[in-house]
């Protein structure tokens, strides 16, 4: 088979795997080929959109076991190939020369038992850190059920490690993929998240001390292909960051890839807009000091596809604002709609040199359409604002949405949050009330 | 007090030329109307003052800079110079103006209006410095590997260092179109010089199967249900692509012209590219 060929099969049995992220380390190149850095850096963007930062393939598609939603499941008919370790140690360097990719993920499908693939795969990773002296960034993906010990050897060779958790229950596991459990899955990542904090604690010490997955460990999940609700994801994602100090968790819309009883039917859509809902939620969880809890609960266990989850979140605790962007402190202008991390760090900044204006703000670069509802600037609103539900909506909830929402409205009584936190009539009294 | 403001300054279009600019407005209490290059004079009828470039004026005020304003201060300045800002001469003499007033915390007036869109320049510079990080695309020609972009900003003093360190066993060159400048990097040494047009020989049948590669892998990637060119165009803008291979530049460009006998300059090792206080300025040259 033509090397043209094994590329197409093993990348396109690759690509639903979410992760593409070269960030989280700093190394400076030591002679050999490539560096890496820790902002992280995108290569190209395919047509669908995502970022391709990495050479993104299975060492082989060749898999013994049987998951439902997968496409390399044993039980589908598809054309099966291997990279020789060789081969995909060449690709890799002769695109990094080229500077196409920023690095290699590497996973594969289990083929014969996860310790001989896990073993292919550190031949391969082991051929390009060695002999071809590779220093850019890699990223492998855990084989749950193999050994320790073979674990250990791979996240001395890369920069991130992955155990894909799949499914978000354990019930759902076992209903689609019952080769695996959800112990298998937990083990091989507490055992990474364990080796690399005692490596970061060696590295305190000595300076040459290995380094075990640098950039830490990541995960990914299907969402939509089972019952479970946001509020569970996010919760467990909570967990996941807090138990395991993962780097990041990763959501990936169901894509309907084979037809079982046990599946969502072939012809639905992927939930594209609440995997783009819970990705918001899960950047306030770990940048902006929200926790699960204060964004859902029992009785409101998923996202609203209207608003964002920090204006869903605002808008339910008008108690806090207005707020003064001269006097409130960095934590309380994050979870202000219409500020982000870098406009809450320059607004820090820019106090130090003088009182905030509405037109300064603008400039920092608080997005005023968002935040002038929740913001005092020296105890006055932005001069001329007008409180219609008709301006809030279309301001918070953008043009596209709101257009949308009022269609729906206007085909059926639908308010504003459904299940609703907050009645459209709600928000507009809390917010006319407040101000 | 008054400054006179009816007048014009031309300079040489260097870095140390713009100090010695604002070395004559501090001097002579002015703040000339406009600042000029050769090229970019257009006639006018304000009287004009060519101000010549002389190091010992730049190091002074470098070292002002330095020593008053701070770090961050100076950095914008270098990063500020490099920008495509339509007048960073203005900009930047009205920046280190304000920041001789009021001393280092000049970087923190972000709503100050000069300050505001230095900073805003600086701030696309930086990303459009970024973006070519990865979205540069290297072709190799008889072993050497050769980029061609065309940047708004001119990025490569900012890109030296990253490419410089990645790629620190291979010979290499990145032209820009835009600004007539190319890096060429050999065995540890870089440098930056001005070169009007360039032509590379075409691809070779192994280079051309390694895009080939790289084409297919780019489609292949793409999950045909989530189909989205509106937000690939997003993060990735149409103007990069006539340089990106996946994107058909090879066949497109019309770089690929005329073979090109010898690419790497026999004195790249001399070490020409300095600009004062080359230790901390984002052009220095030097052995890494």
């Amino acid at each position: 088979m033509e090397l043209i060929d094994k590329l197409t099969i093993l990348s396109d049995a690759a690509k639903y795997d979410v992760a593409c992220t070269s960030s989280g380390t700093d190394r400076k190149g030591e002679g050999g080929l490539g560096n890496a850095m820790a902002c992280g850096i995108c290569h190209s963007f395919s047509a669908d959109g995502r970022c391709i930062s990495l050479l993104k393939v299975l060492q082989s598609n060749a898999c013994s076991y049987d998951c439902q939603y997968c496409v390399n499941r044993v039980s589908n008919d598809t054309p099966r190939a291997t990279f020789t370790s060789r081969e995909l140690a060449e690709l890799t360097i002769g695109f990094y020369r080229r500077n196409y990719i920023e690095g290699l993920f590497l996973s594969s499908a289990v083929v014969g038992s996860p310790d001989a693939t896990c073993e292919r795969m550190i031949k391969t990773l082991e051929l390009l850190r060695g002999e071809y002296r590779f220093g850019g960034y890699i990223h492998a993906k855990a084989i749950p059920g193999a050994d320790s010990a073979l674990i250990e050897r791979m996240g001395l060779l890369c920069d991130r490690m992955s155990v894909n958790i799949e499914l978000p229950s354990r019930q759902s596991l076992q209903l689609l993929a019952p080769d695996k459990s959800k112990e298998a899955i937990l083990r091989p990542m507490r055992q990474i998240s364990f080796k690399a904090a005692e490596s970061s604690a060696d590295l305190m010490r000595y300076r040459h001390a290995p380094r075990f997955a640098p950039a830490g460990q990541s995960t990914q999940m299907i969402i939509g292909a089972t019952p479970e609700s946001d509020f569970q994801i996010m919760r467990l994602s909570e967990g996941l960051y807090r138990k395991y100090g993962l780097k990041r968790v990763f959501y990936s819309a169901y894509m309907p890839v084979a037809e079982s009883s046990l599946l969502p039917a072939p012809s639905t859509k992927p939930p594209l807009l609440r995997e783009h809902r819970l990705y918001q939620a899960d950047w306030l969880l770990r940048y902006y000091g929200f926790s699960a809890g204060e964004l859902l609960d029992e009785k409101n266990p998923n996202l609203n596809l209207y608003v964002d989850p920090k204006c869903s979140w605002a808008l339910a605790h008008m108690e806090h604002f207005p707020l003064e962007i001269n006097r409130a402190d960095y934590e309380e202008l994050l979870r202000v709609p219409g500020i982000g991390v870098r406009s809450a760090q320059r607004i820090l900044k820019a106090r130090r040199t003088g009182q905030i204006t509405w037109e300064g703000a603008k400039k920092i670069g608080v997005v005023l359409k968002r935040a002038q509802y929740f913001l005092t600037f020296s105890g006055k609103m932005v001069p001329g604002l007008k409180i219609s539900p008709e301006s809030v909506l279309r301001a918070l909830m953008g043009e596209r949405q709101a257009d949308i929402f009022k269609e729906q409205a206007a085909g059926r009584q639908l308010s504003l949050f459904d299940p609703p936190p907050v009645t459209r009539e709600e928000a507009y009294q809390c917010l006319n009330g407040e101000i | 007090m008054s400054e006179r403001r009816d007048l014009v300054y031309l300079y040489d279009g260097s870095f140390a030329g713009l100090l010695c600019c604002v070395f004559e407005s501090f001097y002579q209490h002015e703040r000339p109307e406009a600042i000029y290059t050769a090229e970019s004079y257009p006639c006018t009828l304000y009287p004009v003052r060519e101000i010549k470039t002389d190091p010992s004026h730049s190091e002074r005020v470098w070292h002002a800079i330095e020593r008053k304003l701070g770090e961050l201060a100076a950095d914008l300045t270098q990063f500020g110079f490099l920008t495509c800002h339509a007048q960073k001469e203005e900009l930047l003499l009205d920046f280190l103006k304000l920041g001789f007033r009021v001393g280092p915390q000049v970087v923190h007036m972000l709503q100050n209006e000069t300050v505001h869109t230095l900073t805003h320049a600086v701030r696309a510079l930086r990303n459009e410095a970024h973006l070519l990080c990865g979205f540069l695309r290297f072709s190799e020609i008889n072993g050497i590997l050769a980029a061609v972009i065309g940047p708004k900003n001119s990025v490569l003093p900012v890109l030296r260092e990253h490419f410089c360190d990645r790629f620190a066993n291979e010979t290499f060159m990145i032209f820009d179109r835009t600004h007539k400048l190319a890096l060429f990097y050999q065995g540890g040494y870089a440098r930056i010089v001005p070169v009007e047009s360039l032509s590379l020989p075409a691809p070779g049948k192994k280079e051309k199967s390694w895009e080939a590669l790289w084409k297919r892998f780019h489609e292949t990637i793409a999950i045909e249900g989530r189909l989205n060119p509106r937000c690939q165009m997003g993060h990735c803008p149409k103007r990069y692509w006539g340089y990106m291979t996946e994107f058909g530049a090879a066949e497109a460009a019309s770089f690929f012209e005329q073979p090109q006998p010898e690419l790497i300059p026999a004195d790249i090792t001399e070490n020409a590219y300095r600009s004062p206080r080359s230790s901390r300025l984002p052009q220095s040259a030097g052995r890494r």
